[in-house]
Formats: C-alpha cells, sequence, structure tokens
C-alpha cells in the first residue's frame, strides 16, 4: 500500500504520453483521432506546431509527473517514521534555472509561430493584375445562416455582390492548386465556418465582411462544419466542400450558369432545392 | 495520523458580539434565523456559502451527465428520467433542450459553484481566522453578499417556468443569438440568465470589498503581509480581480439586458435579422460583447484557480511537514498572473474576427503568463522534496490538484498558439483543457479543502479512509473522462448530435467511453455526500488542531467561537516554520511563545 500512491501519480505522465503517442501514430484503439490528414499548403505548418509544442508538453509532463510519483515514494513519512524532513525553502539557482529556462523557451515559442499565423490570416495572397500586384479578390461569397450555408458565384459580370449572382446552398466548390479567398459574411447570428481537412476556421459575424484563404493540394470532398452556437439548428448545419481540378471548376461554374434558368432575382431571394440538386449538393 | 494537539491559551473570550435578533420576545425561532440564516458572522456565512454551492455543484453536475448521455447516445431514452422529463420527445433530449443542458452547466458550474465556494465559503470562513482578526471588516455587507446570490438563485429556478427551461446561448452568452428573439426560443430566460449573473456579479463585489478591507486593516499584531499564508494572499488578490474585473461585466450585462428588453443595439450590427424578421435598426459592434465579456472571464479563471492555489500550498507545506518552498517567489507569482490575467482575454477571440495583429499580442502574453503558473508547479514539488509526507486525503487532493494542473497548464501553452488554435478551437480539446483545470485543479483542490478545514468548521474529523476511496475513484474516472477528449480536437464542442456529419461518426465510441466514466465519477460523489453527513455527526471529535498546523485558525477551538479567538492572538513568526532543526516538534504555531494576555 505504501507504494500505490506513488504508483498511481507515475501512471499519470506515462499513460498521457502513452496515448498521446497512439493517437499520433494512430494505433488502435487511437486511429483516426488527431486531425485528418491536412488537404492544404499551410496545414503543414499548423501540424508541424502542433506537434512540435505537444511534444514539448510531453516531455515537461514526463518530468514534473515522474518527478510527483518519484518524491511520494521517496519521502513518504511511513519510509522514514522516526526522521525530521529537511528545513529549506530557498535553492536560488535552482529557482533562476526553472524561471529563466522556461521562459525562454515560451518567448522563442511567441515569435517563432508568429510567421504561420501571419501567413494564415494576416497576409492575403495577391494576383499580378495589368502588371499591377494586388490582393485576391474572393471567388466566392459565402453566407452563413440559421442552419445552413449559401454560397454565391460571380455570374457573367465576373463581379459578386451583384445582381446576376449565381447562389448555392449546401455545396461549395473550389478548384485544387490555386489560391482562393472566401468572402465570409452572416445573414443572422455568429457562425463559425470551419474545415479541419483545410486547418481552416472562422467566426463568420453579423455586420462584418471577412476574408479567408487557402491553397487546397488535392481533390477531395470533405466536411464544412459550423463551430459557433447559432441556436437549436447548430448541430445540423453543415454543408460539403468539394475540390475539383481547375478545368472541372470551369465547368461547373459555366454549368451552373447555364442551368441557372429561373428569374434570377427571385431565386436569389428564395433558392429552390432543384439548384442545389443539379449540383450535386447536399441539402437537409 | 497526527494526534491532537491542544494549545495553553488564556480562556477569556476576546469579543463576542451579541447575536442579531435574539431578543425575548422573538423566542427560539428569531434565535435560530440569527444564528444560521440571517447571521453577519463570516463563520456561518461561509458556511451557508459552502452548502448552496455543494447543492448547485449536484445539479450542475447532473446536467453534465445529461449533455454527455446525449453524445453517446444521441436521440435514445435516458435512463431514469427520459420518460419524466421529455414526455412529449418520447424521452429524447430535444436539440434545443440539449443547449438548455450545456449552458447552464457551465453558468451554474462558474458562477454559482466555483467562483461562490472559493471565494464565498472558504474567503469567508478563512479570512478572518487566518489574520487573527475576530470578524469581517463589514459583517452586515458579508451577509448581503450571501443573500444576494439568493435573487440569482431565484432567476434560474425561474427559468424552469419559461419557454425552453433555461438559457440556452452558452454560458458565453454572446449576441446576436442571446438578444434577438427571432434567433432563440429561449429569449425569456436569456433575459433572467442576465439578471441571474448581475445579482451574482454584485453579491462577488461585496465580497471583494469585504475581504480586502479586512485584510488591509484587521490583521493581528506581527501578522505582516509576508507572514500571512497562501490561502490569504490568494483570496487578496483573487478580491483584488474581482474588484477590478465585474464592474466591467456588470456594465455589459446592463447593456445587454437594455439589448433584450429596451430594444438597444449595443451589440447587434446594422439591419441585422433573423428567421426573415424584420430587420432591427441596430447599429452597434457585435465583437464589443466579446471584448467586455472577456475582459471579466479570463480573469475569473484565474478567480477560479487562484484560491485553490493558496490553499492547496497550505496543505503541501502542513503535510509534508517542511516551509513552503520559494514563499516569496509564490506571491509574486500569484500578483503577477492576476496583472497579466487583465491582458490577455484576447487570446479567447484569435479567430472571432478581432483584428488578426492584436492576436499576434494577446499571443505573447499569453504565452507569458504560462510561466509564474509553471513557476507554482516547480515550487509545489520543490515543497514536497525532502519532506516526511503525511498521504491523508487532503494531502493525496492536493497532490492530485498539482498533478491535474500541469496537464490544464502544458494543453494551455497548445491553444495559446494561434496557428494551433485555428484548428482546435472551440472542439472538444478546449472542453478537455478548461476541465483539466476547473475540475481536475480547482475541484480537486476545493475536496481537499473540505476535507482539511472540516473539522474546524465542524468540530469533527472526515473519515479518511472513505476520503481516500473519494479520492482514489475521482482522479481515475477524472481521467478517464478528461483525457480522451484530447483526442476530440475535430468534434466541434455544443454539438446536439456531431455524428449528423460522417466525418465524426468514427468517433462514437470514444464519446461512449468518456460517457461510462463520467457517469462512474458522478456515482462516486456519493462517497463523499455519506462521509460529509457522517461526520457532520459521528466524526472523531478534532480538538484544535488535529494536522498540527501552523495557522492561526488552529489554535482557537473548532469550531471558534463567536469573535473566533479566546485572546487577542499576537503573531511571532511566517506560517511555514515545520520541521525547524532547533526545535523537538516538527511545527511552530505563529502564535507560539506570545507574551501571556493581560
Amino acid at each position: 500500500m505504501s507504494r500505490f500512491w506513488s504508483l498511481l501519480f507515475y501512471c499519470v505522465p506515462v499513460l498521457a504520453t502513452v496515448t498521446f503517442l497512439m493517437a499520433i501514430y494512430g494505433v488502435w484503439p487511437l486511429v483516426d483521432c488527431a486531425m485528418p490528414p491536412s488537404l492544404s499548403t499551410a496545414g503543414e505548418t499548423i501540424d508541424g506546431l502542433f506537434n512540435g509544442i505537444h511534444l514539448l508538453a510531453v516531455v515537461i509532463l514526463l518530468g514534473t509527473g515522474g518527478t510527483i510519483g518519484y518524491v511520494l515514494w521517496r519521502f513518504d513519512s511511513r519510509r522514514n517514521p522516526d526522521g525530521k524532513a529537511q528545513y529549506f525553502s530557498h535553492h536560488t539557482t535552482l529557482e533562476l534555472i526553472w524561471t529563466l529556462v522556461p521562459g525562454s523557451i515560451l518567448v522563442f515559442l511567441a515569435f517563432y509561430q508568429m510567421n504561420a499565423w501571419s501567413e494564415n490570416k494576416m497576409v492575403r495572397p495577391t494576383t499580378v493584375v495589368d502588371g499591377i500586384e494586388e490582393k485576391t479578390g474572393p471567388l466566392v461569397l459565402v453566407k452563413a445562416k440559421q442552419f445552413g450555408w449559401e454560397f454565391h458565384y460571380p455570374g457573367d459580370d465576373g463581379l459578386l455582390e451583384t445582381a446576376d449572382d449565381l447562389y448555392v446552398e449546401g455545396l461549395l466548390v473550389v478548384p485544387r492548386g490555386r489560391d482562393v479567398v472566401l468572402q465570409l459574411e452572416s445573414r443572422d447570428v455568429i457562425h463559425s465556418f470551419f474545415v479541419p481537412e483545410l486547418r481552416l476556421k472562422q467566426d463568420v459575424v453579423p455586420g462584418m465582411s471577412q476574408f479567408v484563404w487557402f491553397n487546397a493540394n488535392q481533390t477531395s470532398e470533405v466536411d464544412i462544419l459550423c463551430t459557433e452556437l447559432c441556436g437549436w439548428g447548430h448541430y445540423k448545419m453543415k454543408a460539403r466542400l468539394r475540390i475539383v481540378e481547375p478545368e472541372q471548376f470551369t465547368a461547373y461554374t459555366d454549368n451552373l450558369k447555364a442551368t441557372y434558368k429561373a428569374p434570377l432575382a427571385s431565386i436569389a431571394k428564395y433558392p429552390s432545392a432543384s439548384v442545389a440538386a443539379d449540383v450535386g449538393g447536399t441539402r437537409d | 495520523m497526527l494526534e491532537g494537539h491542544v494549545t495553553e491559551i488564556p480562556r477569556t473570550p476576546l469579543k463576542t458580539p451579541a447575536p442579531i435578533m435574539a431578543d425575548e420576545r422573538s423566542g427560539v425561532r428569531a434565535r435560530f434565523l440569527g444564528a444560521y440564516v440571517f447571521s453577519t458572522d463570516h463563520k456561518v456565512i461561509g458556511i451557508q456559502f459552502l452548502f448552496s454551492s455543494l447543492i448547485w455543484l449536484g445539479v450542475g453536475g447532473l446536467l453534465a451527465l445529461a449533455v454527455r448521455w446525449q453524445l453517446a447516445w444521441p436521440w435514445s431514452n435516458m435512463p431514469f428520467f427520459g420518460n419524466a422529463l421529455f414526455a412529449s420527445n418520447g424521452g429524447q433530449i430535444s436539440p434545443e433542450f440539449y443547449n438548455t443542458l450545456f449552458t447552464m452547466h457551465a453558468t451554474i458550474m462558474i458562477f454559482f459553484v466555483v467562483i461562490p465556494i472559493l471565494s464565498g465559503a472558504f474567503g469567508n470562513y478563512l479570512i478572518p481566522l487566518m489574520i487573527g482578526a475576530p470578524e469581517m471588516a463589514f459583517p452586515k455587507l458579508n451577509m448581503a453578499s450571501y443573500w444576494l446570490m439568493w435573487p440569482a438563485f431565484l432567476c434560474v429556478i425561474a427559468m424552469l417556468f419559461v419557454p425552453g427551461y433555461g438559457a440556452s446561448a452558452g454560458w458565453t452568452s454572446y449576441p446576436p443569438l442571446s438578444v434577438l428573439a427571432t434567433a432563440t426560443p429561449t429569449e425569456t430566460a436569456q433575459i433572467l440568465w442576465v439578471m441571474a449573473l448581475l445579482f451574482a456579479g454584485v453579491s462577488s463585489m461585496m465580497g471583494a470589498i469585504n475581504y480586502l478591507t479586512t485584510i488591509i486593516q484587521m490583521r493581528a499584531p506581527g501578522m505582516t503581509m509576508f507572514r500571512m499564508p497562501m490561502t490569504v494572499w490568494a483570496l487578496f488578490v483573487t478580491a483584488l480581480m474581482q474588484a477590478f474585473a465585474l464592474p466591467v461585466l456588470t456594465s455589459a450585462l446592463l447593456m445587454q439586458f437594455s439589448d433584450q428588453v429596451l430594444q438597444t443595439g449595443f451589440f447587434l450590427p446594422e439591419n441585422v435579422s433573423a428567421n426573415n424578421a424584420p430587420a432591427v435598426s441596430g447599429g452597434g459592434q457585435v465583437l464589443l460583447w466579446q471584448h467586455l465579456f472577456w475582459f471579466y472571464s479570463h480573469p475569473a479563471v484565474y478567480i477560479m484557480i487562484l484560491p485553490a492555489m493558496g490553499m492547496v500550498s497550505d496543505m503541501l507545506s502542513c503535510f509534508a511537514r517542511k516551509p513552503l518552498f520559494g514563499y516569496r517567489p509564490m506571491v509574486y507569482s500569484i500578483l503577477s498572473i492576476a496583472g497579466l490575467g487583465f491582458v490577455v482575454w484576447g487570446h479567447h477571440m484569435f479567430i472571432a474576427g478581432m483584428s488578426q495583429m492584436l492576436a499576434v499580442s494577446f499571443m505573447v502574453s499569453t504565452m507569458l503568463i504560462a510561466l509564474p503558473s509553471g513557476i507554482k508547479v516547480f515550487n509545489w514539488i520543490g515543497t514536497m522534496w525532502g519532506g516526511r509526507l503525511h498521504l491523508t486525503t487532503p494531502m493525496l487532493f492536493s497532490v492530485g490538484f498539482v498533478s491535474m494542473f500541469v496537464i490544464g497548464g502544458l494543453s494551455g501553452i497548445v491553444m495559446a498558439s494561434p496557428p494551433v488554435d485555428i484548428v482546435i478551437h472551440d472542439t472538444y480539446y478546449i472542453v478537455a483543457h478548461l476541465h483539466y483545470v476547473l475540475f481536475g485543479a480547482s475541484v480537486l483542490g476545493v475536496f481537499g479543502a473540505i476535507y482539511f478545514w472540516f473539522p474546524k468548521m465542524f468540530g469533527r474529523m472526515m473519515n479518511d479512509r472513505l476520503g481516500k476511496v473519494h479520492f482514489l475513484l475521482t482522479f481515475v474516472f477524472l481521467n478517464g473522462t478528461f483525457f480522451p477528449m484530447h483526442f476530440l480536437g475535430r468534434m466541434p464542442r455544443r454539438l446536439a448530435d456531431p455524428y449528423v456529419y460522417d466525418s465524426l461518426k468514427d468517433l462514437m465510441p470514444l464519446n461512449q467511453f468518456i460517457t461510462v466514466c463520467a457517469f462512474c465519477m458522478g456515482a462516486t460523489q456519493l462517497v463523499f455526500v455519506g462521509n460529509f453527513f457522517y461526520s457532520l455527526y459521528f466524526g472523531k471529535r478534532a480538538g484544535e488542531n488535529p494536522w498540527q498546523s501552523n495557522t492561526l485558525e488552529w489554535s482557537t477551538l473548532s469550531p471558534p467561537p463567536p469573535g473566533n479567538f479566546l485572546a487577542q492572538p499576537i503573531v511571532q513568526r511566517g506560517p511555514y516554520e515545520y520541521s525547524h532543526p532547533d526545535r523537538e516538534s516538527d511545527f511552530w504555531p505563529q502564535t507560539e511563545g506570545q507574551p501571556p494576555s493581560s
């Protein structure tokens, strides 16, 4: 019994480390528990940071948790029935070390990840138009509402937020291998646009127009999730993201324009189920 | 087990305030009311806070179990309660009610359990006793601070009688969802929610002012600031944070209340509408609420852990029979956590749509706040190192606190990194982190503190064997419940049925494992309830100082008389003089050797 509590506390860092490694390497039963494989170029940086900081955390956990387990065994009063505890309350060198070393690690971490953040959220991709480099315009306008997603494509004029916008619900189609910029807006409350495979998440705030971007490196079809509580139907506010080859994307938008027969104004206001069904979207 | 210790002190009560409302005509009933209900005695008020928080802990826990049931076996008939509660749904939890469940779970646990039990119960009970004061500085304000919790309780109870049976916009209550009646089916409950928080907030503010004044003004002779136990330091800094952060929350709540009731638009943008309702004029800022809310609620995170840190420091030192390692660095750590705690709120909003540039500065301050927390962990381990550990129940809970706080702190560093937070924000990874800090650390600290100070409060010991069973099962099942949540980093929070997404279907077995552990953890608490009430009446008599501790509360009777001390305590030394080499005994009470009082 005297070693029982020590062993119990040893279990914490050991089991944490083992399960963490199982999740990283996908060992049963923790298969696919980590993030799904990344489909975007930015994903690698984020995954590197995610795994790197976790590895550091596991090392610290093994150190501190292991020491706690050791202390409980080594300094148990039952192992030392007659003795007295040591009388000290300082160790300047030790304290300096355990202040300065973690301090520098934290400052290093803080500065190390600034680039990843700015690439993902601050520096919008640019395109060269007529020899002038300017910020890439949005390819799709995403409008979130209780409880679904609308995806607006530009019509023949090539501009968003004009009368001839084409409008699909529940399915976002984007081309592979180029910088895609999305413009996010909300019709009612706060929603959040989350695509785990693209390592992309942004709250969609009513009254604000925000831009997010990604560059998908392979074709696929994945879920778009809402990750901000938006009402009773929050759990079913889903859509699909289909990443296709650039030529397929052109074909898709051409087809969309061709099949968009109904009066544009009325469609933009009351989308019919058939439009989404025509292009293979999923609707509830 | 340590033997009881009786200090020889002259038995002349220091000061006995006349019990209020105890005149001849009002009789026994009024004496009961005066002594146990409308009492101005800080000890009674502390115990009142303790009991009401523990009752709410039970309620909040049951709500959590209902949430877990739905995540493991969605839309299936809930055992025992399903048919009674949700008859109209065939025993199922409806998606609207699921939102209510987690909203009220968090609201109750944060505002009615953790904050009041730490600041209200232990703050009230321990501050005057530990600094050698006969009472709080403002006893009537203190009584008012407890009785203002009741309107808050009543607001929450009243929610049961309005549509939705509770607020459902999350404990963060983000507008426009919480404000637009067309967007949420529980608009009346949202108004009651705001009112409940207003009352609870004003109660905390009154408590904070009282604690600050008492600690600054009413310390016993010889009790310098740097001779105060860590518990008092932590409660002092907590009161400072409450005094500065709560006014901001209160004004934000009043603004939300006015948006809901007076149709103002502080937090509503122009032309916002839901469900095709006519647009409201708005003109305000949605993110303003989040800034104001987190300006309070991030310091609140530290309000919910600092007092537990203080109490754990005292318990570790006592049961290691060793001076606290690095007393002054511990004090400076608490102060810097409090200071930095006011400039890190933006890390809740990395992807909320605030300036991305701002996120970088919040990231730096958040990284830095990990440093004082880390120093505290190292100092706790340093306190145990070379000690003579008595693994009593409160000691096990204290070590459990340190062990769990390490995990919660480390996952905090992971999410302090904004690029990583893009992925894990609003997922179960966050749920894992916050429960490691709030349950793994704070609640284990609270349990330890109850086992530790129960003898002082009620004069009897709690059963140590049952306490150890309680610790062991709680510790195992809490890890079984919360650790696997780290592996649900792609499952968003607050989804009534995550499995509508094909990509999340494979997470169901893991969720079922978590739910089984959560139910076992809930059942384990019955051991605590049984032990608590059994010990209240049949526990072993404690004596004055059952743990052979140094601090002042152990130098008076258990429970202490009105006025607390039989003679004016005069403090001779710091609180952590354990195992002094010049002494036979391994402890040295703070007042020992004081000149006899005249």
